[in-house]
């Protein structure tokens, strides 16, 4: 049932087929029995027509000869019944199925009038019972004929006519004369004509099916093969086209839908073309910057290395030209990292890696920074591997970045690394206790050359893109970099990433929200939209 | 240690810098600016270390440190400004020993080249078996059967370090440090390649290795046990 009804949902070819057809046949029934009633009404007409006509001629035949007779005693009466009535059957065995004289049912008592009473006369198979009462009573009230259609047992099983008069019998008095006709003919042409309407039907409901169907086909298989281009289209194979036969609506479909695809290709070409450009420019770039940028440093690092022959000018001139060249060369591996993203020419190479592992890494890298800001990094992690299919290069990246913008802004007080991992996912969260962030920041913190305070000094000399490039980063494992923050109580960055490779997220081990801060749930946007870059209000509860 | 160094670069102020730096530790630079003249400037020179710009005007780098592995050894560095997979790979693959990524800094150049210098220095007569292989560590020779198959020193050197403790598996990071001299994680890509190229050499059957075979999830080990 409910496949069926699925199926019906589908087919537009389906509907349009059951819905005509059934339109079909409510028509051709309502118009057939329309018909039929019409024909079976002017049959019977005809025949009730005929039948009085015929009845008429047979009691006054019947009549004549009743006066005629000179018949005194009662058998004679009841011979000379017999004989007309014989005589009024014998006029077509096709035509009369029978006749009945019966004794008027209000004829007065005969010792009260002197007369005989004859036996009723019928012809065989016939009594005085298969004439109904109300047709009697009508006969002996009325002085004209009388008619109607009776139920009598026939061969054929159909209803038969009886038309009803009087007649006077010498010595008798009056007597009722019926004549039965069949209606075996007249319902044989019915039925014929019923069959021929039912046969005739069905083809013509088959017929509008089948014409359904065709139309249905004829529109619907277009739209399908459509259907079908634009998903492969949007699968990628551009070249795709649909046919256009002749001239009418459904071609001028195909070709506004072939003209669509080619513009669409054409575009999509151009950006390819484009971001093709880009990459290469990026790659130029690249390397026509590096080159000089690599023999300025060699000379900053010689002229460094041999200040101390230098007057002090000089050597402290030496000094910042090296630690600003080194600013220089991380701004400029910034930039050319989020080019990369942008030409989308960054690969994620995954592997295998103890998340735990990485963190260590990063933890020790940044020690000398830490150390130099007083802050002390305390790693929480399981006591089981971590493993995780994460391009291990990005990943310690995003925490370096995670973990030195956490001692930059930390205020000396300790900054917690937390590793945890379920079946589906792991997550290394960053706290620290600084100076935080204001709720309408939080959304900004990913943004390229973003600062939360422009006035602050910038001691660790980062580029600005360290967090876009974070959020690339994460975004390019299909992970979530999650943001909390409060002013004056730090901030909690989580960075989640999936055990495998190219699955999708659904929950992070590790809430971003730190233990005992409740935030309202509404406050968490969560899209798709926004998959890398979650991030949260901060209001306490 | 005494050392001559090819410089492959046609930016001349960096060739130039390159020469500042490398003889203030004590080695001897040689010069070449073009692709073209390349190989020439290799066979007339006789370096130890070539340095080579994978960008170049005529004959680009990756077809110059083919032509140069086609009929030596001689450890090659690249000089790279792309850092992006593919570049370094086909460097690689094409034969370069190790990299080093634009803007780089002079002391991290002078270890790389220190460090592929290191392994041309002479070492006590030493012969080990692994495999079907005989290893005569001293003659800086590898034979199957009496066959000798030719190895560069930077493979050498790998199938060494390997060979020495056949039943250690060594991880990539345990390898660059103790082949190419890296003190930091550095790029495995580096270990990847070069086992790739050591085994089509030594391999009866580089895809089904017996000699250097692959620890899932580890990295290398020297077999069969």
């Amino acid at each position: 049932m409910g496949r069926l009804l699925a199926r019906w949902r589908a087919s537009l070819q389906l509907r349009v087929v059951v819905l005509t057809t059934m339109l079909g046949l409510t028509v051709v029934v309502g118009v057939g029995s329309f018909l039929l009633d019409g024909i079976a009404d002017g049959l019977v007409a005809e025949r009730q027509e005929v039948a009085l006509a015929d009845a008429a001629r047979g009691a006054q035949t019947a009549q004549q000869q009743f006066d005629a007779a000179t018949t005194t005693s009662v058998a004679e009466v009841e011979q000379l019944a017999g004989d007309v009535v014989s005589s009024l059957e014998g006029a077509g065995p096709d035509r009369v199925r029978g006749v009945v004289l019966l004794r008027a049912a209000d004829a007065p008592d005969t010792t009260a009038s002197g007369q005989v009473v004859v036996r009723d006369v019928a012809s065989e198979g016939l009594d005085a019972a298969d004439v109904p009462m109300a047709l009697r009573r009508a006969v002996v009230s009325s002085d004209v004929q009388q008619l109607q259609i009776v139920d009598l047992p026939d061969a054929s099983g159909a209803p038969s006519l009886v038309v009803g008069s009087t007649v006077t019998l010498p010595r008798a008095g009056e007597y009722e004369l019926y004549f039965v006709y069949s209606l075996a003919s007249e319902e044989q042409t019915v039925s014929l004509v019923r069959t021929t309407f039912v046969g005739g039907g069905i083809a013509l409901v088959l017929l509008v099916g089948a014409v359904a169907w065709v139309v249905a086909r004829t529109v619907v298989e277009p739209v399908r093969e459509a259907a079908g281009t634009a998903e492969r289209l949007t699968g990628g194979h551009l070249d795709e086209r649909m046919r256009v036969r002749g001239t009418d609506d459904l071609a001028r479909l195909a070709r506004a839908f072939n003209e669509m695809a080619a513009g669409m290709q054409q575009h999509i070409g151009q950006l390819e073309e484009l971001s093709r450009v880009q990459r290469r420019f990026v790659s130029d770039v690249s390397h026509e910057l590096r080159t000089p940028l690599t023999t300025i440093r060699m000379a900053g690092e010689v002229l460094h290395d041999a200040r101390e022959g230098f007057d002090p000018a000089s050597a402290r001139s030496a000094e910042l030209l090296l630690t600003q060249l080194e600013r220089f060369d991380t701004l400029l591996s910034d930039l050319l990292e989020i080019s990369r993203f942008d030409a989308g020419a960054a690969a994620l190479e995954p592997d295998p890696q103890d998340v735990r592992v990485v963190v260590h890494r990063v933890v020790e890298f940044t020690s000398t920074l830490a150390d130099r800001r007083g802050s002390q990094v305390v790693v929480a992690e399981p006591a089981g591997p971590c493993t995780a299919e994460v391009d291990a290069r990005r990943i310690e990246r995003v925490l370096r970045n995670l973990v030195g913008n956490a001692v930059e802004h930390g205020e000396a007080r300790p900054i917690e690394v937390t590793v945890a991992a379920d079946e589906h996912a792991v997550a290394v969260g960053v706290r620290d206790h600084g100076v935080g962030l204001e709720p309408q920041q939080l959304p900004r913190v990913f943004d390229r050359f973003w600062r939360a305070d422009p006035a602050r000094a910038r001691t660790t000399g980062g580029s600005g893109l360290g967090l876009a490039i974070a959020l690339e980063d994460t975004r390019l494992h299909g992970g979530w970099l999650e943001v909390w923050g409060r002013p004056g109580e730090g901030c909690h960055f989580v960075l989640t990433v999936p055990r495998v490779a190219g699955r999708s997220l659904r929950s992070s081990p590790l809430p971003v929200v730190p233990l005992g801060w409740r935030e309202p749930v509404a406050a968490l946007p969560a899209g798709p939209g926004r998959e890398a870059g979650r991030d949260l209000a901060g209001d306490p509860s | 240690m005494r050392g001559r160094v090819l410089v492959v670069d046609d930016d001349t102020a960096l060739a130039e810098m390159l020469g500042i730096v490398l003889q203030g530790e004590g080695l001897e630079t040689r010069f070449c600016a073009d692709g073209d003249e390349a190989l020439a400037a290799f066979r007339s020179t006789r370096p130890d270390v070539v340095l080579l710009d994978l960008m170049l005007p005529g004959t680009d780098g990756m077809e110059v440190c083919r032509q140069i592995r086609a009929e030596s050894g001689v450890p090659i560095v690249m000089l790279t400004a792309k850092s992006d997979t593919v570049d370094v790979v086909l460097g690689l693959e094409a034969g370069a020993d190790d990299y080093v990524v634009k803007p780089f800094k002079p002391k991290e150049l002078v270890a790389r080249v220190r460090a592929r210098l290191r392994t041309a220095g002479d070492r006590p007569p030493e012969t080990l078996r692994i495999g079907d292989l005989t290893i005569d560590v001293a003659g800086h020779s590898v034979r199957r059967d009496d066959r000798s198959l030719p190895l560069t020193p930077l493979e050498f050197e790998l199938l060494v370090t390997l060979a020495r403790k056949p039943w250690q598996a060594f991880t990539r990071e345990l390898l660059l440090e103790q082949v190419w001299g890296y003190r930091h994680a550095a790029d495995t890509r580096l270990v990847n390649v070069h086992v790739q190229r050591l085994r089509s050499k030594i391999e009866r059957d580089p895809e089904h290795p017996e000699i250097v075979v692959t620890v899932r999830g580890v990295g290398y080990r020297a077999g069969p046990l």
